[in-house]
């Protein structure tokens, strides 16, 4: 689960991070009003949405007046903003956090990161700040500093020394350094994050640290034991068929196909994804409908995969081993009587009871293209688009 | 002779007497697997589908020699059930349950470490559906019939996508010495490569097949593993040609989310390394066949 900007900051604040001055605005007056409160000559005015490079999409405004952040906030609020982490549909800014400025003179780029290869914790940072990762990984390989943290210790103050000369700070700013890498330490352990990310982190030109940018990750598996970081949750950031889907216990995410997917198992759904696009068609949709899938859950898929207007045929592959066929097919039968199912359906059923499964599917008189093989279903499902569409 | 698991392997069920403990206990015991009771804390003494209940692992290990433990234990209490049966001597697990935090595994593979290698448990999973030794053993919630025995070792983070893998062998009359689950979190208990060191020492199996995804550096490294240290013949499929970058596919662990990470890449990898690569998810036996067929 991805937070905002500024509940990111609050929690790190709390954590001995040190942030800029700002507050949180709903109108344009809110955010003036903020900016009185905040003082100084220059305001930033940015657009709270889950996505990095909100910059380059226009959602984040320098200002020197009252005024201008009044206006910047007119337009930021309701504004669909796009970047390449939002994907073509954007994400509509409903927040704005209004902030004091800084003199920036050096740009530093931290992160903390859960490390599949060593299995911990790992500081990711370099002195090339206001670069994106991929982007420095690419470009600038020799800056990045990688640090692991151990476990059963967490990190030491003799780590966060090593990255902080290592970026090249100045006697003065080492101990504020230790304790903003200490502290985002902490935060990542203490809440379950799989991810902080700083960036950039500021030396200003007065000397001091201060983290104008920050974002946080958590754990969804984690969410059970932080009820307040659960509640943080902006339902309005995240794509809302897979929210539903989530609430229904099934695990969805959109693409841009048109042969809609119902699959039982993460590796196999992606593996019938790549066999519909090894066959020449696209899926719309990854699916996964879970173990012990009731027609209740069937018909729901069902209705997901059908809420994406570009869904112009459905394939169903089950390999059922916890699964019964014979309930999928029932599944099956029940949701195509229900929704009045307009485009064609290719049907697999494997593995457990799947006689019976089949036989409750021809039994039925719908017109369910059944197929044996995952090869099949992905043939068969490609022609039925092709023929219901004319493409 | 299969790895990991075999006939005599005596077997202990973490979270029996649970709904979901209960129902594969029944299921395994019914393809033959050796159990030899059960943990759930508080009610030790009582006997549940006939068979003893402990209320902690030692005193269940003591009491029945077991060297392999299944856990069904709901997510927030997992990871102390798979250091309890690390640290009462277990040698084999497997850690079925789905949604164990990230940062407890952290600490369970740190708390491992504890042990010297020789004693130190293999945890397969979490978020797995298991391992089977076909007609031996099946510690896991798999349909048991669509494994054959034979000659080929599986190793897989999907629980479906193997069984897609294993019935089309069958179909073709290749069976499976033991397959491997080892689960589709992003930090899991072992990897590809530690099971392909077992399946290159074990007399049965002739040719290896690994079944990844998305995400993570796993495939990469057993990729190179196997170029260094296989004499036996390892086949790959990587599902998930078709996943965007940055969402998470199910899996907790199938995203790609840095260098690497992505289908194409790693099977250019393990193309590189000689891995006979399935190109798509229909092909497994093909070419399982022609690796077998070059070595016979």
């Amino acid at each position: 689960m991805d937070i905002h900007e500024y509940q990111a900051k609050e929690i790190l604040a709390d954590y001995g991070v040190p942030i800029p001055a700002g507050g949180l605005a709903y109108s344009p007056e809110q955010a003036a009003y903020r900016a009185t409160e905040i003082g100084g000559e220059v305001w930033v005015v940015k657009a709270q949405i889950h996505s990095g490079a909100r910059g380059k999409a226009g959602g984040i405004k320098v200002c020197k007046s009252e005024h201008e952040v009044s206006d910047a906030a007119n337009e930021l609020l309701g504004k669909k903003l796009v970047t390449h982490q939002t994907g073509p549909q954007g994400k509509v800014c409903h927040r704005l956090y209004v902030e004091a400025g800084c003199n920036i003179d050096r740009e530093i780029y931290l992160a903390f990161v859960l490390d599949r290869e060593n299995e911990s914790v790992t500081v990711v940072a370099s002195a090339e700040g206001g670069m994106e990762i991929e982007q420095l990984a690419v470009e600038k390989p020799e800056s990045i500093i990688k640090i692991a943290v151990e476990p059963a210790v967490g990190m030491q103050p003799f780590q966060a020394r090593e990255i902080a000369f290592a970026l090249g700070l100045n006697k003065s700013q080492i101990n504020q350094a230790v304790t903003t890498f200490l502290g985002c330490y902490r935060a990542m352990r203490d809440l379950d994050a799989n991810m902080v990310e700083i960036n950039p982190l500021v030396v200003t030109k007065e000397g001091n640290i201060i983290a104008v940018d920050a974002k946080m990750g958590f754990d969804d598996n984690a969410l059970f034991r932080h009820g307040n970081i659960a509640e943080l949750r902006d339902k309005s950031q995240e794509d809302s068929r897979e929210m539903r889907a989530a609430d229904r216990g099934l695990s969805y995410v959109g693409l841009d196909g048109n042969i809609g997917c119902i699959i039982n198992g993460a590796g196999l759904a992606m593996a019938s994804m790549d066999m519909i696009m090894h066959a020449g068609g696209e899926p719309a949709n990854f699916l996964d409908i879970g173990g012990g899938a009731s027609p209740e859950r069937t018909t729901k898929a069902f209705n997901l995969v059908l809420s994406d207007d570009k869904v112009e045929c459905i394939l169903v592959n089950i390999f059922a081993g916890i699964n019964r066929c014979d309930w999928i097919a029932e599944g099956v039968v029940q949701a195509v009587k229900s929704i009045d199912l307009k485009v064609p359906l290719v049907c697999r059923l494997s593995g457990t009871n799947v006689e019976e499964g089949r036989k409750i599917l021809k039994d039925s008189g719908l017109p369910i293209i059944m197929a044996d093989t995952l090869q099949e279903a992905a043939d068969k499902a490609v022609a039925a688009w092709k023929e219901a569409t004319g493409k | 002779m299969a790895i990991h698991l075999v006939e005599s392997t005596k077997v202990l069920v973490q979270g029996f007497t649970g709904q979901i403990g209960t129902f594969h206990a029944t299921d395994m015991i019914k393809y033959g697997t050796n159990i030899v009771g059960g943990v759930t804390p508080g009610k030790g003494g009582s006997k549940h589908l006939d068979l003893p209940v402990f209320n902690t692992m030692k005193e269940a290990v003591e009491a029945t020699g077991a060297t392999a433990s299944i856990i069904f234990v709901p997510p927030p209490f997992a990871a102390d059930s798979i250091m309890e049966a690390a640290d009462a001597g277990i040698k084999f697990c497997v850690a079925i349950t789905d949604g164990i935090p990230s940062q407890d595994m952290i600490r369970v593979k740190r708390y491992m470490r504890r042990y010297k290698e020789a004693d130190k448990m293999i945890l397969t999973g979490p978020n797995c559906a298991g391992s089977i030794s076909p007609g031996k053993c099946m510690m896991g919630i798999m349909p048991g019939h669509i494994y054959m025995p034979g000659e080929v070792g599986v190793i897989g983070r999907s629980g479906t996508l193997g069984y897609e893998a294993a019935s089309q062998m069958k179909q073709v009359g290749i069976g499976i010495s033991s397959s491997i689950g080892i689960g589709g979190d992003p930090i899991n208990g072992s990897s590809f490569k530690d099971h392909l060191a077992a399946f290159e020492e074990d007399d049965e199996t002739k040719a290896v097949v690994i079944i990844g995804e998305i995400g993570g550096p796993q495939e990469v490294e057993a990729a190179m593993w196997t170029k260094e240290n296989m004499k036996k013949p390892v086949i790959g499929y990587i599902a998930g040609l078709t996943a965007p970058k940055g969402t998470r596919m199910g899996h907790a662990g199938a995203i790609i989310s840095a260098v690497g990470d992505s289908a194409a890449e790693k099977v250019e990898i393990l193309t590189e390394c000689g891995v006979a690569v399935v190109p798509n998810p229909s092909s497994f036996a093909p070419v399982v066949q022609a690796a077998l067929a070059k070595i016979s």
